[in-house]
């Protein structure tokens, strides 16, 4: 064997100089964000949490066209609809069950009206498996929530979709 | 038989006045162990409950008490049970002769040392009987390798303690801590003082001699089938006896409770505050270690073990007895 090796391992040189970066590593700033206080950016083509947007007067976008449910890969997304008095098709009924979705985010390139979008929220964590079953009122909720951000994003994504 | 009371009465108190704060410093020890591993590798640690985290251990130990204990269907269940309690207490009871001055000790026996490295062998046992009473292959694995680990470690920090006896003369912990009122054993016995560090991290199945719990290969070792306040209570012995061997060093080379130099402003700071920042500083040197180093694998464990340290504590221990000897410095001992 080497003999500066030898010294080496006898003096503990390896160790003491990892010693030493180690102390000189703790008093460095840590690289890691404080979660819970300050996060990350997000891009604007965050598939997260779903949500249903409405017209500026209020009306839903949602023309019940069904393509979306058709994409879904998981089979998430259950739609009816049905005819309302001045002749235009609604839904009556919009569920997704997030739980079987997959945040692949097809629904939101398939809807022709941009009704139907994945937001950029991603902590809508439950206690329970039912709270996770989202309906129609629960996504609307979400888009009148999110709308500022999610318009934003849309004319942000817009030039390269 | 009242007086017989009155005693008991006065040691209850006594005791409580000294578990209370070895638990409570067991629990910001535990704390400072995963804030100083977290920073060395550029994360946060545990920072959000109270003020810089500080009761992150109090809401881990809440949790584990209302958690549920589960005992497997096949296991010894006394001994089950009895071992963590072992554990526990055993890492307990060794600080009743830790001096944190000349006074502040709950018993100063004679035989001080010598207790401290009996109960610190026992705490083996407790090891074993959690590895075998579980029935289980895993904590079975790791309880054999921990115990083969300990005894191996145990015998040459017993060496590196003859070493320190030879120029005390005494085996009271006070006496070893006053002998040292003009130089501090570090200087003298350094290299005794490296190996004994290295033991003690093998000692007490700390990184990178942490293999009873080598994750990647026996789950969690002899704490596989424990859960709940079982659990909770091998790991506070454990890291009790993280900072038993940490007190331990700093009595043995470091001058326990004695200030760094005996000049004014700092022989004014009490003796236990002394006492206390010499186990911090030996803690902090476990808990970077913890981050910097990879783990050992067991046949280089047990070469370190037999093959360097003893012989190397052996020799080293002829050495210091010859030069005492013909130097004339051998303490007086009186019987």
């Amino acid at each position: 064997m080497n003999i500066v090796r030898l010294l080496k391992i006898i003096f503990l040189v390896e160790f003491i100089s990892g010693l030493y970066m180690a102390i000189k590593e703790l008093f460095r700033k840590s690289k890691t964000i404080n979660y819970p206080f300050e996060k990350g950016s997000i891009s604007p083509r965050m598939r997260g949490e779903h949500a249903l947007r409405r017209y500026p007067n209020g009306e839903e976008r949602c023309i019940a066209c069904k393509l979306c449910e058709a994409v879904c890969p998981a089979q998430a997304i259950t739609i009816e609809s049905t005819e309302r008095s001045d002749g235009s098709r609604k839904t009556t009924r919009y569920d997704i069950d997030m739980l079987k979705c997959i945040y692949c985010g097809l629904c939101q390139e398939s809807c022709p009206v941009d009704a139907i979008v994945q937001g950029p929220n991603f902590e809508f964590a439950t206690e329970t498996r039912e709270e996770l079953y989202y309906n129609k009122e629960k996504l609307l909720d979400n888009g009148d929530r999110w709308e500022s951000v999610l318009a934003k994003n849309i004319k942000l994504d817009k030039p390269y979709r | 038989m009242i007086e017989y009371l009155q005693i008991l009465g006065q040691e209850v108190y006594k005791i409580v006045f000294l578990l209370v704060p070895i638990l409570v410093s067991v629990a910001m020890i535990v704390w400072l162990d995963r804030r100083v591993w977290g920073l060395v590798q550029k994360r946060r640690g545990p920072n959000v409950v109270g003020p810089f985290g500080l009761f992150q251990t109090l809401a881990d130990a809440l949790k584990y008490i209302f958690k549920e204990i589960i005992i497997p269907a096949s296991a010894n269940k006394v001994v089950f049970i009895l071992a963590p309690i072992v554990t526990m207490t055993l890492a307990l009871v060794a600080w009743a002769v830790i001096p944190m001055s000349e006074e502040l000790v709950l018993s100063d026996i004679n035989v001080g040392i010598l207790y401290l490295f009996a109960v610190s062998s026992l705490g083996v046992y407790g090891i074993i009987m959690g590895g075998w009473a579980s029935n289980s292959k895993y904590p079975f694995l790791g309880a054999i390798r921990s115990a083969a680990q300990m005894v191996s470690y145990e015998v040459s920090i017993g060496i590196i303690i003859i070493n320190v006896l030879l120029c005390v003369g005494s085996l009271n912990l006070n006496d070893i801590v006053i002998a040292q009122k003009n130089l501090w054993y570090v200087i003298p016995l350094f290299p005794m003082f490296v190996i004994f560090f290295i033991s003690a991290l093998a000692e007490t199945n700390r990184p990178p001699f942490d293999l009873p719990e080598a994750e990647a290969e026996l789950v969690a070792g002899y704490q596989t089938e424990y859960s709940g306040m079982m659990y909770a209570m091998f790991w506070l012995g454990e890291y009790a006896n993280i900072l038993l061997m940490c007190a331990l060093g700093s009595i043995l080379f470091l001058g326990g409770w004695l200030p760094i130099m005996d000049v004014y402003p700092l022989n004014i700071i009490p003796a236990p505050i002394w006492m206390i920042s010499k186990i911090l500083f030996l803690f902090l040197l476990f808990a970077l270690i913890k981050a910097i180093v990879p783990r050992y694998r067991y046949d280089q464990l047990m070469r370190l073990g037999w093959k360097i340290f003893l012989p190397f504590s052996l020799i080293y221990l002829v050495f210091t007895a010859s030069f005492l000897f013909y130097f004339e410095k051998l303490p007086k001992v009186n019987f």
